[in-house]
This record gives structure tokens, C-alpha cells and sequence, in this order.
């Protein structure tokens, strides 16, 4: 039994998978993960899949907020350039899909730049105010230019297709997003302990501090702004993919704040906490839902008023979280692990 | 030829004027709650909406004539304000930026829902005592709705300003705003500045808010209009008040004239997301807003 958290190198200390019994874990997990849609119906996998393209979208706002300290109010927008550049890419310009994706992201990724820079100057509150703004007007420019993106009626995207065979099941679109996200993770968490990522939390801590310590600081907000919407640009062209059939009404405003919501309750700045918070968001309205249909002869507003109870519960989840568990799942699980780790004592 | 349009763009600005006095209303209430808290209420639209809601309830259902209903919903709020700062925004004082900002976003989602379980997605018609007949000023057509909506306006300011300049507690909120720990230790007291500020902010707002479903209709996207006070907040600096009052009209006139000149330039809308350019623009020249004060940060 382990008594403490000991380290001899700091090679150990940065290491992805700090022990063997970490990378037990792992190696079962990804068993599972592979059967996992062989025994879950095609329900499960569904929901699996939508929080699987969450999780991506999670991990870039974790890394523009979370690790950079960034606040957005317009990561929504960024994951509907996405879907959008990917749906025309693929549509119109007749891209395959393993083409179209990674372009569509550069797309998404270069206006994330071009939101970066003017937002150089802009600190905290006035910064959220600039990115809400920028959303309204992706908004805007989505419904009014139709030539484009065909505004409100929407447009249909075709499956991608892989040596022939068009993945357009729920089963084949977890092998399709499953390796993404992992890589997307790992990608995420390698970037944390490079330069580039201590250079983030430095900024996020003190951006004062961090500049005097000779961090450039418009060079690494713009990257952090570069990769978050690189990410947002992916999750949204598998979104578009997955749903095959996007229009305006998928990208309110409100989803930004749903992105926020999943880094808030899965733990800031942290990579597992960005999974967590996915799953949980994505899984929240589908849990309200087995609710619905268990309790609903007794409590008939949960049916009725289904959208109502739905946003409630999401609004209450963020209020508690924020007032009980600042440090979100994420928080809560570490110190589960601690609590069992250092057991009878206390510390 | 040319009076004509004189003359539309004359009708353009004073509606933009009478419009964007209830944005000033709305940014005031913004303001207020920034300057004494740090805290920047994103569920401002979700408490006009409630407060309209509340008064067109006492109107309708139990058939009290609209003055009356108008007071006692000014009460309600003021409960309601005092409510949310000690039960929700107490709690989170000294947490950082993202959380507040969340927070108040997380209450307004779940007063949006409330509202919705209550009164459901339906337009109701505001049952105003205001004539449906245009008033003319000259050539210029204003209707009594908008009118009585700036006349509500200036006057809230005119009885803040007052209440800011002569008022032992208006002092203290000034103080307060401030610098927290000078005004503690000159025997403030910070917490009832705080309880007082989010009791304004909410009565204000809840005034804003039967306006605005007089002017439009009553549904549930009348939070919507809140967020657009919230360029006119940011604009004028998050923490000035006369910069709300200018930002706000500001913004009113330009998002009218935009609309009125551009409309059919990008086919419709142009009036829905033109404060928000507007902000943005002003964010790239002055980050803090017309009047904000610069930040000078010490390590």
C-alpha cells in the first residue's frame, strides 16, 4: 500500500501516467471502451457519442479558461464556424470527410485568432462582453447569409465515408469519434506540461507576473486562443457529421454557456474535468428524461413542462456547484481518492 | 426630397432616444451592482422579465388597476433583491470573476424556467393605460408607451442622482464603490450597501421590464432586450453611471439608425446585433469603456 505521493525525478513528476496501476487502469478502460457499443444499445451509444463531441468541445474552453484564464462567452460560436465549414467543405466543395475536418478546424482555428487579437487588451468582464458579442454576431451572419449557409432552413451534411463504407450508424460513429477524443485528450494533456502550457497557467495565476517573468504574453494568449477554437472547430464538424442535418437553431447562444457549464462542474483547468463535465451536461437532460417517465404519472410536470424542468435543473446544477464544490467533479473525486488512499487517518 | 429624409432620420433618432432611455434603465442596474460588488448581473434580463411577468399577473388575474399593481411589484423585487444577495451572491464574495459571472448566469436560467413552468411560451398583450394614438411632436410621431417609458427613465435617474449626491446611504454607496476597505473602516457598513444595491438593481430593472412589455410584447424573450442593455453598460464603462445613461441612449440611437439605413443593405436584422458591433468596436479603441476607469494593476 502506497502511503504517499513520492517522486525521485522530475521526469516522474511530469509523467502522463504517473503509476503502473494508473496504466492497468487505463489498459482496461480501453478494453472496455472497445465493447463498450457491442452491449449498449444504440440509445446509450448515442448519448455517449454527443458527450464524446462535448468532451472535445470541453477541452478547448478548459484550455482557453481553465488554463489560460480567458473567460468566453462565445465558444458556442466557434463550434458552429465548425459545424458550418465543415458541412460547406463537404457539401459543396465535395471534401472527404477525413479532409474536410481537420480544414474546417484550421477554419474555426484562424477565427479564433482573429477574435485573439482584438481581445489582447481586453481583461475579465469587458473580455466575456467582447466574446458575447462575437457570438451575436456569428449569429447573425449565419441566418442573414444564405448564399453560404443556406440561413435558417439549414443544410444537410453527407456521411463521412471510410474505404467505401458510409459511417452513418450510431455504433460506427463511436469508433469514429472515440479515437479523436483520446487523441484530443492526450493532445491536450502533453501540451499542459510543455512550455506553452506552463506558460498559460502562468498568465491565468498573475498575467502581470507572468510577463515580468518574461513570458510574451500576446503570443501565448493568441495560441491559447488558437488551439481552444481548433478544438471547438473538431467537436463542431463531428457534430455536423453526427447530426447530419444543422441549422442555426443547433447553435443558440446558450451554448456557450453550456460549454462553460461542463468546465465549471467538471473542474477547471483539468483534462479528466473536462470529460467529467461533459458527461455530465450531455447527460443531465437524459437522466431528467428517465425521471419524466418513471415519476411522470405521479408528478405530471415533469412531462407538461419537460423543456422548463430540463433548464432548471441545468441552472441549479451550476448554482450548487459553484456554492458547494468550486472545484467541480473533478475536486470532488480527488478528494474521494485521497480520503480512501490515507484511510483511518485524515491527512 | 430632402426634408423627407430629414425627417426619417429625425423620427429615427427620437425613437432611438425614448428606446434607449429603458437601456440606460436596464444599464444602470448593471452598473449599480458592478460599482458596489464587482459582480456583473447577467440575470438582469431574467429579473425584468420576472418583474413584468409578476405585475401582469396582479393586473390580469386579481384585477388591481395598473398603479397600484406597478408599486406592489416594485415591493416584490425589492424582497426579491435583497433575497438573492443573501442567500446566492453572499456566499460568493471574494471567488473569482468566472464563478460570479456564472452564478448569476445559472440564476437566471432557472428564473427563465420558472417563468416558463408559470405563464408558459405565449405572447400575452401588456395591459397598459397608455392611448394607442401617436403623439406628434412637430411632424415626428411618438407613441405615449415610449414617451412615459423616457419620462420614467429621467426621472429614475434624476431620484438616483439625487440619492448619490445627498443621501447618507447614497454617500456611502459612493464610498463604498470606492474603495470597500476605506469606507469598512470609516464604520460603512459594506454589507447593507450591498443588500441596497441589489435592492435597486432589481427594483429598477423590474420598472425596466414592465416598460419593455408595454412597448413589445410580454414572452419569453424579453430577457433578450437585457443583454442588449448590456453593450450600452459596457460601453459607457462598467463603472460610471452617467456612462450607462449616454451609453445606453447611444446605443438605442445607433442601433435605430442602423436598422433604418442598413436594413436592407444585409436583408433585415441589422437592429438585432448592431449594438453589438458598436461594442465591439468601442472595446477595440477603448477597453474600458467611454468612461470606465482605467484598471492600474500592482503586483
Amino acid at each position: 500500500m502506497t502511503s504517499g505521493d513520492f517522486k525521485t525525478s522530475y521526469k516522474a513528476d511530469t509523467a502522463i501516467f504517473q503509476t503502473i496501476w494508473i496504466k492497468l487502469w487505463m489498459a482496461g478502460l480501453v478494453v472496455f471502451m472497445i465493447f463498450f457499443p457491442f452491449w449498449a444499445g444504440p440509445y446509450l451509444t448515442y448519448v455517449v457519442n454527443l458527450a464524446a463531441i462535448a468532451t472535445i468541445g470541453a477541452l478547448g474552453l478548459n484550455i482557453l479558461t481553465g488554463f489560460t484564464g480567458q473567460i468566453s462567452l462565445g465558444h458556442g460560436a466557434f463550434i458552429a464556424i465548425g459545424a458550418y465549414s465543415t458541412a460547406i467543405l463537404t457539401a459543396d466543395a465535395g471534401f472527404p470527410f477525413w479532409l474536410a475536418l481537420p480544414v474546417a478546424a484550421l477554419i474555426t482555428a484562424t477565427s479564433g485568432l482573429i477574435v485573439g487579437v482584438p481581445s489582447l487588451r481586453l481583461k475579465g468582464l469587458y473580455l466575456v462582453m467582447s466574446t458575447l458579442a462575437f457570438s451575436f454576431i456569428v449569429q447573425y451572419v449565419i441566418i442573414k447569409w444564405e448564399g453560404l449557409t443556406r440561413g435558417s432552413t439549414g443544410m444537410g451534411v453527407p456521411s463521412p465515408k471510410f474505404f467505401g463504407h458510409a459511417i452513418d450508424n450510431d455504433r460506427a460513429f463511436y469508433f469514429l469519434i472515440m479515437p479523436i477524443v483520446v487523441m484530443a485528450m492526450l493532445f491536450a494533456r502533453n501540451l499542459i506540461r510543455t512550455k506553452v502550457g506552463r506558460a498559460w497557467v502562468a498568465i491565468r495565476d498573475r498575467d502581470i507576473s507572468a510577463e515580468v517573468m518574461g513570458v510574451n504574453l500576446a503570443r501565448y494568449k493568441v495560441t491559447s486562443f488558437f488551439v481552444s477554437s481548433f478544438y471547438a472547430g473538431l467537436a463542431g464538424g463531428l457534430y455536423a457529421y453526427y447530426i447530419t442535418d444543422i441549422s442555426p437553431e443547433h447553435f443558440p447562444i446558450t451554448l456557450s454557456i453550456d460549454y462553460l457549464a461542463m468546465i465549471i462542474i467538471g473542474g477547471m483547468g483539468s483534462i479528466l474535468g473536462s470529460v467529467f463535465g461533459a458527461m455530465f451536461v450531455t447527460m443531465l437532460p437524459e437522466g431528467i428524461r428517465i425521471a419524466a417517465d418513471v415519476f411522470g404519472t405521479s408528478y405530471p410536470v415533469l412531462v407538461d413542462r419537460f423543456f422548463e424542468v430540463k433548464v432548471m435543473a441545468f441552472g441549479l446544477a451550476i448554482i450548487l456547484f459553484l456554492i458547494f464544490e468550486p472545484t467541480g467533479i473533478y475536486g470532488r473525486w480527488i478528494k474521494t481518492k485521497i480520503y480512501y488512499k490515507s484511510w483511518p487517518f485524515t491527512y | 426630397m430632402f426634408s423627407d429624409q430629414l425627417h426619417f432620420l429625425a423620427q429615427l433618432v427620437v425613437s432611438g432616444i425614448t428606446v434607449g432611455s429603458v437601456y440606460s434603465l436596464i444599464a444602470l442596474g448593471f452598473v449599480l451592482i458592478y460599482k458596489a460588488t464587482d459582480v456583473l448581473n447577467l440575470a438582469i434580463g431574467e429579473l425584468m422579465m420576472l418583474g413584468a411577468y409578476f405585475c401582469f399577473n396582479l393586473i390580469t388575474t386579481y384585477k388591481i388597476p395598473y398603479i397600484p399593481a406597478f408599486l406592489i411589484t416594485l415591493v416584490f423585487s425589492a424582497i426579491l433583491g435583497i433575497l438573492l444577495e443573501r442567500v446566492i451572491l453572499r456566499p460568493m464574495i471574494g471567488e473569482p470573476i468566472l464563478a460570479i459571472v456564472m452564478i448569476t448566469i445559472g440564476l437566471g436560467t432557472v428564473f427563465r424556467s420558472i417563468i416558463g413552468m408559470i405563464w408558459g411560451p405565449l405572447n400575452y398583450v401588456f395591459p397598459g393605460p397608455f392611448s394607442e394614438e401617436p403623439l406628434m411632436l412637430g411632424t415626428i410621431a411618438v407613441s405615449h408607451v415610449h414617451l412615459w417609458a423616457m419620462i420614467m427613465a429621467i426621472t429614475v435617474m434624476i431620484v438616483f442622482l439625487a440619492f448619490f449626491k445627498f443621501t447618507t446611504m447614497g454617500i456611502g454607496m459612493r464610498a463604498t464603490a470606492d474603495d470597500q476597505d476605506i469606507a469598512f473602516l470609516m464604520g460603512i457598513s459594506v454589507k447593507k450597501v450591498v443588500a441596497v444595491s441589489w435592492l435597486i438593481a432589481t427594483v429598477v430593472s423590474s420598472i425596466a421590464g414592465i416598460f419593455l412589455a408595454n412597448i413589445n410584447l410580454l414572452n419569453l424573450n424579453l430577457y433578450f432586450i437585457g443583454l442588449k442593455a448590456l453593450p450600452a453598460a459596457v460601453m459607457g464603462g462598467l463603472d460610471s453611471i452617467a456612462g450607462a445613461m449616454i451609453g445606453g441612449v447611444l446605443i438605442g440611437v445607433l442601433e435605430n439608425l442602423a436598422g433604418g439605413y442598413l436594413d436592407h443593405l444585409f436583408g433585415g436584422g441589422v437592429k438585432e446585433v448592431a449594438a453589438f458591433i458598436i461594442l465591439l468596436l468601442i472595446m477595440m479603441i477603448r477597453p474600458y469603456g467611454l468612461f470606465g476607469t482605467k484598471e492600474i494593476e500592482r503586483v
